[in-house]
């Protein structure tokens, strides 16, 4: 029924549920280094209603901290300097940024779509620009030379709320050599298909996808 | 003698009246943003179907210009309490908030205070244009399977488009749209595609032959209201977007079994099952009745046929009981201001009711029992 990764870099939404439990199963399997927390499935829900079919992947409290690099280049001083220093890891605080990331399925263009935004230690919601300061240097090269990469404010097709996004329009094209380019079997090709794409669309958005979740079990 | 039914002639007529329609507006200046008394009266104007709030702007600023007060600007609009999502066309705004249709509409103009937890952000025309731009991307990927035919726009068509859209004119409209070849969608699944750029791209081609259907843009905003409701002007108003399902689903052109053509009815029923077709459960059993009665065949073959036959009838009655109930739960159905019937044939809907942007939108009541 629609899509078929193998020919058009496209995903049915079938293709994209057994994905995304795919993946949902794998990443509770791989060593993930940094605290990442777990890939969770979410129905949508129309009235109130749960839907057996429709649904979203969330990831969600990711914490990003800015002042970790700070941390490292003060490694000449003595330990205690740092250990000791109470007031300058509270004040540092701010540094903390609390990111969360869905994956929902565009029956438009029959591709996954990232949506994502990031939270002040304190709740209040990032803006696009504060995001983007926070985007490590190659998440930012991807975005400025990548024709298919930009990054939107809309709608979050479940929730009501604006959320950032990763515009989903030429993700077709290259999912499509994406996918030639790997030796995975037809069969294993759909399955594979969201962490391919997470492992590209993760760079653009600075969310880091461990190498393991390529690899079957 | 009547005269026999000229179909282009209609659609004509159809396109003129949904350019045409407007919704009459009162626009009123949130209380806090009054910084003179007394406080300035309500600006009437009227708001093009479809049309976008942000538009409106400039000429309601003109009205309130005297009383605002000094700084930064940042224009919403809300109606008894709910932001007002600006990326939506006014007349769908007005088909799914005014249950019972309030003329003027009375609106509430805000100049401070964004909600910028609810409402993505609004520079203007310039983000308005690029919704537009980038729904009309969506659909003609819909339709056609890729975005080709706008992406090859060249600039001076895409301002003229543009243009003629914010200025409401269907004329200088058609006249850029029409090289799109977007349409019209037809029973048979076929569509008018620019045949040029296949041969260019190694892109499935989504058109006669090809074997994959053609699809319909369509976007869904389902509203739920009392079950017990009779006269829609009691609905109560809505209060949070959280209480609209918002489905932008495509719709799959494909022939229906012993109809001649495709009912409204049935493109809800594909597009929003949960409000139409039967339960899983109830398919399981039908089968199980079935399985149930095989036996080998002999003599009573005709009388297990016959049994079976009655087994199979008993469930699907109860699956029509199922589908009745469930039928009944939609209230309402409304494109362009219209209440539509379910036997309309969808696709003529599709292709004269359509929005410049060729999504059709749709605003669906479904009544809910409480909690």
């Amino acid at each position: 029924m629609g899509g078929s990764p193998v020919l058009d870099g496209t995903l049915s939404l079938d293709g994209f549920n057994a994905s995304a439990m795919a993946l949902v199963k794998r990443w509770k399997e791989i060593e993930v280094s940094d605290p990442l927390p777990d890939w969770t499935w979410k129905p949508c829900c129309k009235m109130g209603v749960p839907s057996e079919v429709e649904g979203y992947l969330a990831l969600e409290g990711v914490y990003r901290s800015c002042g970790e690099s700070q941390i490292e280049e003060r490694g000449n001083f003595d330990d205690a300097d740092i250990v000791g220093d109470d007031t300058w890891v509270q004040s540092s605080s701010d540094n903390v940024h609390v990111y969360d990331f869905h994956v929902v399925y565009s029956f438009s263009y029959k591709v996954p779509v990232l949506y994502f935004q990031g939270h002040h230690a304190g709740g209040q919601l990032l803006t696009l620009d504060e995001v983007k300061e926070r985007l490590p240097s190659h998440s930012l090269k991807v975005l400025s030379e990548s024709k298919w990469a930009f990054i939107t404010q809309e709608e979050h097709p479940h929730l009501s709320r604006p959320w950032f996004t990763l515009h989903p329009c030429g993700t077709r094209d290259w999912m499509k050599l994406l996918l030639e380019e790997t030796e995975v079997a037809d069969k294993e090709q759909s399955l594979q298909y969201l962490p391919a794409w997470l492992s590209v669309v993760g760079q653009a958005a600075g969310l880091k996808i461990p190498l393991d979740l390529h690899c079957s079990s | 003698m009547a005269a026999p039914y000229d179909e282009a002639a209609w659609s004509e007529e159809a396109a003129r009246r949904v350019w045409g329609g407007a919704v009459p507006l009162q626009v009123h200046l949130h209380d806090a943003d009054v910084t003179a008394l007394p406080p300035p009266p309500p600006f009437p104007t009227l708001g093009p179907r479809i049309g976008y709030l942000p538009l409106l702007i400039p000429v309601i600023k003109a009205h309130f210009s005297n009383t605002l007060p000094p700084g930064v600007d940042t224009v919403w609009f809300e109606y008894k309490g709910l932001p007002l999502k600006w990326y939506v066309p006014i007349g769908v705004l007005f088909d799914l908030l005014c249950a019972d249709p309030e003329r003027p509409w009375n609106l509430i103009v805000h100049f401070r205070g964004y909600p910028s937890e609810i409402l993505s952000p609004c520079e203007g025309e310039d983000s308005v244009k690029w919704t537009y731009m980038n729904s009309l991307k969506e659909a003609t990927f819909i339709i056609t399977g890729n975005s080709k035919s706008v992406m090859n726009m060249s600039q001076a068509d895409q301002i003229a488009l543009w243009e003629s859209v914010m200025k409401v004119n269907l004329d200088g409209y058609k006249n850029v749209s029409t090289r799109l070849k977007l349409g019209p969608f037809e029973e048979d699944g076929l569509v008018q595609t620019p045949s040029v750029e296949r041969q260019q791209s190694s892109d499935e081609p989504e058109s006669p032959g090809s074997g994959k259907p053609c699809r319909v843009p369509v976007r869904l905003y389902v509203r739920s209201v009392q079950e017990d409701l009779e006269d829609i002007e009691d609905a109560i108003p809505l209060s949070d977007w959280e209480s609209v399902s918002y489905i932008n689903r495509p719709f799959e052109i494909r022939k229906v079994e012993g109809r001649s053509y495709i009912t409204l009815e049935h493109a809800l029923q594909t597009l929003l099952p949960e409000f139409f077709s039967s339960k899983p459960a109830i398919r399981a059993d039908d089968s199980q009745h079935v399985e149930a009665l095989d036996s080998p065949p002999d003599d009573s073959d005709i009388t297990n046929s016959s049994r079976s036959s009655q087994e199979v009838e008993q469930a699907s009655v109860s699956l029509r009981e199922a589908d009745i109930a469930k039928k009944a739960k939609v209230k309402l159905v409304r494109v362009q201001g219209i209440e539509l019937d379910m036997d309309i044939p969808f696709l003529w809907v599709a292709n004269n009711l359509k929005n410049p942007e060729y999504y059709l939108h749709i605003s669906v009541y479904v009544g809910k029992r409480k909690q």
